[in-house]
């Protein structure tokens, strides 16, 4: 099943994909473009990784890690699916980062990686944002690259995981005004979900809500005012977003 | 006349009333305390000046290579927030652990692109942070391990609310370990004191009612061990206690 977060007429409801349509938890049987698509979980912790493509990493001239790395972000980043990602005037490179997202379903402490599927609720998509003029080499990358308003849309659907037979086998792809600039498989992850389970909940308990932003392969590309971005990952969806400035 | 808001052990709500009645920490029969704040945990690194002082060659060269122009921050999520009191777990691999003791300025507003002279609008009070960290050398990396643990972040006891008669930039913090003083400084040593600080953070990112942000740690952090009593006392804002216990003797079904 796809689940998703919308708001309908003044009214945030949960919305099953049905036809074609969304049937609304009301049982309203809706367009989907008559409503504002949200973020299709309401976060708790964000766990989110960087150079987890060993062809990502290298296309930015760094060694794969030994050892995940992992950084976190607040809820004030997440944006729905067709929401405006604000792009600030002075920067000069802002790129897309197409991801595949593991939400996490049950209380997880010291789970093996054998195990960890048992505690995966299902996968949605991320486009996690980076602004590379802010980069500094503290807690890098820091919450001004990583952490900013609007800066990672997510959605638009929650798809439950037994209806994803391998996550670590997935086409990800990512296309600016329609043309293709990026394209992955999960299979080239250097640290799988399970072990990324296993890894985090070896030293902290992770609860439902939670959601692991897997990190994005090769193909990076400058991105401008008013592109129109798709990150799509086969078997869970199409995510938009689109550039504007940052005029506030 | 300085008012106080405080979350008892099962109670749904935050309590409040003026300190000038009682302090609820006097009285001998006090339920304990929860975790007086809901939302996020932000905090910021380096906004000590004798903390980036103290490593001032370092921020020149590898990894760092130049010192930063941005407020480096850091989130504590969820997992880490423990109140007033309760025990600090010891990972069983790990011997010592990394006081910070931090102000938390607690957000009242929802606060975005927030100007200087604004920014104390959007506070609603005070609160002692305890941001434990396993210690470590390097802040190349986001140092998830070693600060995102559970219980590695007491909040408490209680938020002052936000007053003229307290100003945050100019607060005294001192840190007593098993009762002896091991660490003394003053909020009036930020490199960003509380409104730029805020500013600067707002304009990229909002805060929500229930934050906190942690105006930073002092250097010369004290380390702990298994047993250390902790006690953080800030100037006009209160005592957070909390005891470091080994991790396996927390587990359930194991009596303390």
């Amino acid at each position: 099943m796809k689940t998703a977060r919308v708001a309908y007429k003044g009214r945030i409801y949960e919305a099953v994909e049905k036809d074609g349509k969304l049937q609304l938890n009301d049982h309203r049987l809706i367009s989907m473009d008559e409503v504002v698509w949200l973020p299709p979980v309401i976060p708790r912790t964000i766990f989110a990784l960087g150079l987890n493509y060993a062809d990502h990493a290298q296309e930015l001239d760094f060694n794969a890690p030994s050892e995940p790395l992992v950084f976190l972000k607040g809820p004030n980043t997440l944006i729905g699916h067709q929401g405006q990602t604000k792009r600030p005037k002075d920067v000069d490179f802002m790129h897309y980062e197409c991801e595949l997202v593991v939400v996490i379903g049950k209380v997880a402490r010291n789970v093996t990686s054998e195990e960890a599927y048992q505690y995966v609720k299902g996968y949605t998509i991320a486009n996690d944002y980076a602004i590379r003029d802010y980069l500094e080499n503290y807690y890098r990358p820091n919450l001004r690259v990583k952490n900013r308003d609007t800066c990672t849309p997510i959605g638009p659907w929650l798809v439950d995981a037994e209806d994803i037979k391998d996550p670590m086998n997935l086409t990800l792809r990512t296309y600016v005004n329609g043309e293709l600039t990026q394209e992955g498989s999960t299979s080239q992850m250097i640290f799988s979900i399970p072990f990324l389970i296993e890894y985090l909940s070896s030293f902290m308990t992770l609860s439902p809500g939670d959601m692991i932003l897997t990190g994005t392969p090769k193909g990076a590309v400058n991105t401008k005012i008013g592109d129109e971005v798709i990150t799509e990952i086969e078997g869970i969806g199409r995510l938009l977003s689109t550039i504007v400035e940052d005029d506030g | 006349m300085k008012k106080i808001k405080y979350k008892l052990l099962g109670r749904q709500q935050l309590q409040e009333f003026n300190m000038e009645d009682h302090d609820p920490l006097q009285k001998n029969n006090t339920p304990p305390f929860d975790v007086p704040v809901t939302g996020m945990v932000y905090g910021a690194l380096l906004n000590y000046k004798g903390e980036v002082e103290a490593i001032s060659d370092a921020l020149h060269q590898e990894p760092y290579k130049a010192p930063p122009k941005a407020p480096i921050l850091y989130i504590k999520p969820e997992n880490t927030k423990i109140a007033h009191k309760m025990p600090i777990p010891l990972p069983a691999n790990v011997t010592e652990l990394q006081v910070g003791a931090a102000l938390g300025i607690v957000i009242g507003r929802t606060a975005s692109k927030v100007s200087i002279e604004e920014a104390f609008d959007y506070i609603d009070g005070y609160t002692i942070v305890n941001d434990i960290s396993i210690p470590h050398e390097s802040i190349y990396r986001p140092a998830i391990s070693q600060k995102a643990r559970d219980g590695f972040c007491p909040v408490g006891p209680y938020i002052v609310e936000k007053h003229s008669s307290i100003q945050p930039d100019r607060l005294k913090i001192q840190v007593f370990i098993n009762n002896e003083l091991c660490q003394e400084n003053s909020t009036a040593n930020l490199i960003r004191p509380v409104a730029q600080l805020l500013s600067e953070m707002t304009s990229f990112m909002t805060l929500d009612p229930g934050d906190v942000v942690l105006v930073g740690v002092p250097e010369n952090p004290p380390l702990v061990k298994a047993g250390d009593h902790i006690r953080i006392e800030i100037e006009q804002i209160g005592v957070l206690e909390n005891q470091v216990v080994r991790e396996e003797e927390l587990r359930l079904g194991v009596s303390p």
